[in-house]
C-alpha cells in the first residue's frame, strides 16, 4: 500500500533520443523526476528542449529508450501496445492545444468517448457525462457540436472529456497556446480548481509564464536535462 | 465497445458531396450488375412460366427446337395411345400434336422484318396451356383460315392485330382473336388449325407433341422407356426443362456479358472508393491520433473506417438498386437464339437480386477501403497528434 507521500509519477534515468539515418538526436538524457499526487506541475524550457516528448512518455503514447516511468503503481515502459492503451482509456486524461475534439461529435458524445472503454451503462454514462460538462459548466451545450463553440469552450469541453473517466494524471500540451487571455485564464482557473477541489494531478507544458505561475510547481527542461527552479 | 458507428456514418454525412459522387461510381456498377441479373431473371422466368412440370414435350432427338423437330404420323399414332396420357373432362386425351413453324413478318414501327412462331394447334393445345387466354374476339374455327395472335405480336407486328388480315403459306389469314398468355413465350406467338397450316406449308409431319401427364412422377419410367423403344425416334422432355434448355444460350451470354462489364466497371469504382477514403484518413490524422491516445485499439481504428467503406459501399449498392429498379419498366424483345423467333420479355428484380447487389456494393466498399483503414490503423500516435 503507498504511503500518502509515495509520488504518483516516478521517472528513473529516463532518456530517449531519435534517430535519422546514423545521425542520433538525443532528446531526454537521464532524467529523474517524482510527481506528488494532487500537484499542479508546470514544464517549461525552450522550443526543442524534449517538453512534449517527456509528457508524451508520461502519457504512454511514446516509447523510452531507457529508464523507468511508474505512473500509481504501473510500470508503464513494460507495458505491451494493447495494454499501454487500456492503460491510458482509464489512468490518463489529455488536454491538447488544439482540443482535439472529434467534429462529426456534439459536446456530449465527445466526453462520452472515454466511457464507451468502460464496462458502465448507457445510463451510467450520462450521469458521468452530465456531472463532469457541469463541473467545466457547459451542461447547457451539450448538444453543440465543436465548429459551434468558441475555443474556450472547446477546451472545457476536452477537459470535461479527461476527467471523465476519473484518471490519475491529467497530461496537457499548451492547453492555452491557441485561447486569447481571458479564456486562457479561464482554462487555467478549471484546471487550478480540477487540483484543488477534485484532488486530481496536472502536467502541464507551457511557454506562457502566466500559466505557469498558477502551477505549484514549475520545472525547466534545457537540452534534454531538468532543472528545479 | 468501440467507436460507434455514427462516428462512421456521419463522416459521410459530413462529406455528402465525395461521398454521393463516389457512390454513384459503384451504383453504376451495381446497376450493370443488377440488371444483367433482372434481365437472365425475366429471361428465365418468361421461358419457365412457358412450360408446365406436368407436360411432355416430344421432340425428334437431337432436335434443339420445336422448330427443327418432326414427329412421323405413324410414331404420333404409336405415341398417342400410350397410357400414362392424362384423360380431359370431354373423355379425350389430353395430348396435342402440334406444327411450329417460323416466319417472317414486318414490325409496325420501323418496318423491320422479324421472325414469329407460327403453332398449328389442335384441339387440347388450349388446354395443355393455362397461362393462355383469350382476350378479345374468338378462337380460330377449326378448318378455317383463321388466326389468333399473341397480345406481344397483336402490337408489334404489322397485321396482326384482330380484324386484321397476314399472308403466309400462299393465304391470307384473318386474325380472329388476340390472346393473353401472361409473361410466357406464347405471347410471341400466332395459333392457328394445325391442318389447315400443314397443307398451307406442305408439311407432311407434325412438329412436335405435347400432353399432359397423369401421374407427373410417372415422367422418368416413360421418357426410358419412349426413348429405348426401336420403333421411336423421339426424345421426351418435361416442358419446363425444355422452356429452360431453350433460355439456356442466351442466359449464359447475358451472364458471361454481365460479368465482363461488372468486373471492368468495378476496378474503377473500387479505385474510386479507396481514392475517397484515402482522402478521409489523411483529413482525420489528428482525429486518429486522438482516439489512440484516450485508448482505443488500433483495430477499433481499422473497423471503424472499415465500415465507413461498408456504409459507402451500402450507399452505392441502393443508389444502383433504386436506378436498376425502373428497368422493371422496359419490356425487351430480343431473339430467342434456340429458335430464332421474337421473344417479348422484361427486367425482373427479386429479393435475392437485392440481396446479391448490396452485397456485391459492400465487397465493392470493403475492398476500397482495406488499405486507407489498415494505414489509419498503423499511424504512430505521436506523430498523429503532431500533424494538426
Ligand atoms: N519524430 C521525430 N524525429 C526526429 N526528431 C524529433 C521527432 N520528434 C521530436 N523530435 C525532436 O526532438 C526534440 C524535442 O521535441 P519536443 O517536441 O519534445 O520539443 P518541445 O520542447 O515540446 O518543443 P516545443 O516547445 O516547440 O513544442 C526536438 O529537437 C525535435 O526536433
Ligand atoms: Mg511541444
Amino acid at each position: 500500500m503507498p504511503e500518502a507521500s509515495a509520488p504518483i509519477v516516478r521517472i528513473r534515468n529516463l532518456s530517449k533520443a531519435y534517430r535519422r539515418g546514423t545521425q542520433v538526436i538525443p532528446v531526454l538524457t537521464d532524467i529523474n523526476f517524482d510527481i506528488a499526487r494532487g500537484e499542479f506541475v508546470a514544464l517549461m524550457g525552450p522550443s526543442g528542449s524534449g517538453k512534449s516528448t517527456l509528457l508524451n512518455l508520461i502519457a504512454g503514447i511514446d516509447s523510452a529508450d531507457q529508464g523507468s516511468i511508474q505512473v500509481g503503481d504501473v510500470e508503464i515502459t513494460t507495458l505491451g501496445e494493447s495494454d499501454l492503451a487500456r492503460w491510458r482509456a482509464g489512468s490518463v486524461g489529455f488536454i491538447f492545444q488544439f482540443y482535439n475534439l472529434i467534429p462529426v461529435l456534439t459536446a456530449y458524445e465527445n466526453v462520452e468517448l472515454p466511457l464507451l472503454l468502460t464496462h458502465l451503462s448507457r445510463r451510467e454514462r450520462s450521469e458521468h457525462v452530465e456531472a463532469v460538462l457541469n463541473v467545466v459548466g457547459l451542461a447547457d451545450r451539450m448538444d453543440h457540436y465543436p465548429s459551434q463553440l468558441s475555443g474556450g469552450q472547446q477546451q472545457r469541453v476536452a477537459i470535461a472529456r479527461a476527467i471523465v473517466t476519473d484518471p490519475e494524471i491529467l497530461v496537457a500540451d499548451e492547453p492555452t497556446g491557441d485561447l486569447d487571455r481571458a479564456s486562457a485564464e479561464e482554462i487555467l482557473q478549471l484546471m487550478d480548481r480540477l487540483v484543488r477541489e477534485f484532488g486530481k494531478t496536472v502536467i502541464m507544458v507551457t511557454h506562457d509564464p502566466r500559466a505557469a505561475e498558477k502551477a505549484h510547481l514549475i520545472r525547466h527542461l534545457e537540452k534534454g536535462e531538468l532543472s528545479v527552479t | 465497445m468501440g467507436i460507434p458507428y455514427s462516428y462512421s456514418f456521419r463522416n459521410l454525412w459530413t462529406r455528402r458531396l465525395t461521398t454521393v459522387l463516389t457512390a454513384s461510381g459503384m451504383g453504376l456498377v451495381v446497376f450493370v450488375f443488377a440488371a444483367t441479373l433482372m434481365l437472365t431473371e425475366g429471361l428465365e422466368k418468361t421461358l419457365v412460366e412457358t412450360g408446365s412440370s406436368d407436360n411432355v414435350v416430344l421432340l425428334r432427338k437431337s432436335a434443339n427446337s420445336e422448330v427443327q423437330s418432326g414427329v412421323e404420323r405413324d410414331q404420333a399414332s404409336l405415341l398417342e395411345s400410350q397410357p400414362e396420357i392424362a384423360i380431359g373432362a370431354d373423355g379425350r386425351p389430353l395430348l396435342a400434336k402440334e406444327l411450329v413453324v417460323l416466319i417472317n413478318l414486318k414490325k409496325r414501327v420501323g418496318d423491320k422484318p422479324a421472325n414469329v412462331i407460327i403453332r398449328g394447334i389442335d384441339a387440347a393445345s388450349l388446354k395443355l396451356r393455362p397461362a393462355v387466354r383469350l382476350k378479345e374476339g374468338r378462337m380460330p374455327r377449326p378448318g378455317s383460315a383463321e388466326v389468333v395472335a399473341g397480345e406481344s405480336v397483336a402490337q408489334r407486328f404489322k397485321g396482326c392485330g384482330l380484324g386484321e388480315t397476314l399472308r403466309f403459306g400462299m393465304r391470307d389469314w384473318r386474325v380472329v382473336g388476340v390472346f393473353d398468355a401472361g409473361a410466357t413465350g406464347f405471347s410471341s406467338e400466332i395459333w392457328g388449325d394445325r391442318d389447315q397450316m400443314m397443307q398451307a406449308f406442305r408439311r407432311p409431319v407434325y412438329s412436335s407433341m405435347i400432353f399432359r401427364l397423369r401421374d407427373t412422377g410417372a415422367f422418368d419410367a416413360y421418357k426410358a422407356r419412349v426413348e429405348a423403344d426401336p420403333r421411336l425416334t423421339v426424345e421426351a422432355k418435361r416442358e419446363t426443362q425444355y422452356y429452360l434448355d431453350q433460355s439456356e444460350a442466351m442466359a449464359k451470354f447475358l451472364r458471361i456479358l454481365g460479368l465482363v462489364l461488372t468486373v471492368i466497371f468495378s476496378i474503377g469504382a473500387v479505385i474510386g472508393a479507396t481514392i475517397t477514403m484515402y482522402a478521409a484518413v489523411a483529413n482525420r490524422v489528428t482525429e486518429i491520433g486522438t482516439l489512440r491516445a484516450l485508448g482505443f485499439q488500433r483495430k477499433s481504428i481499422l473497423a471503424s473506417f472499415i465500415i465507413e467503406a461498408l456504409l459507402l459501399g451500402l450507399c452505392g449498392g441502393i443508389l444502383g438498386i433504386f436506378a436498376a429498379s425502373f428497368m422493371q419498366l422496359i419490356t425487351i424483345s430480343t431473339m430467342n437464339w434456340a429458335s430464332f423467333s421474337e421473344l417479348a420479355f422484361s427486367f425482373t428484380l427479386n429479393f435475392s437480386i437485392v440481396w446479391k447487389s448490396l452485397l456485391f456494393s459492400a465487397v465493392m466498399g470493403f475492398v476500397g477501403g482495406a488499405l486507407p483503414a489498415l494505414r489509419a490503423s498503423r499511424m504512430n500516435i505521436v506523430e498523429a497528434l503532431r500533424a494538426t
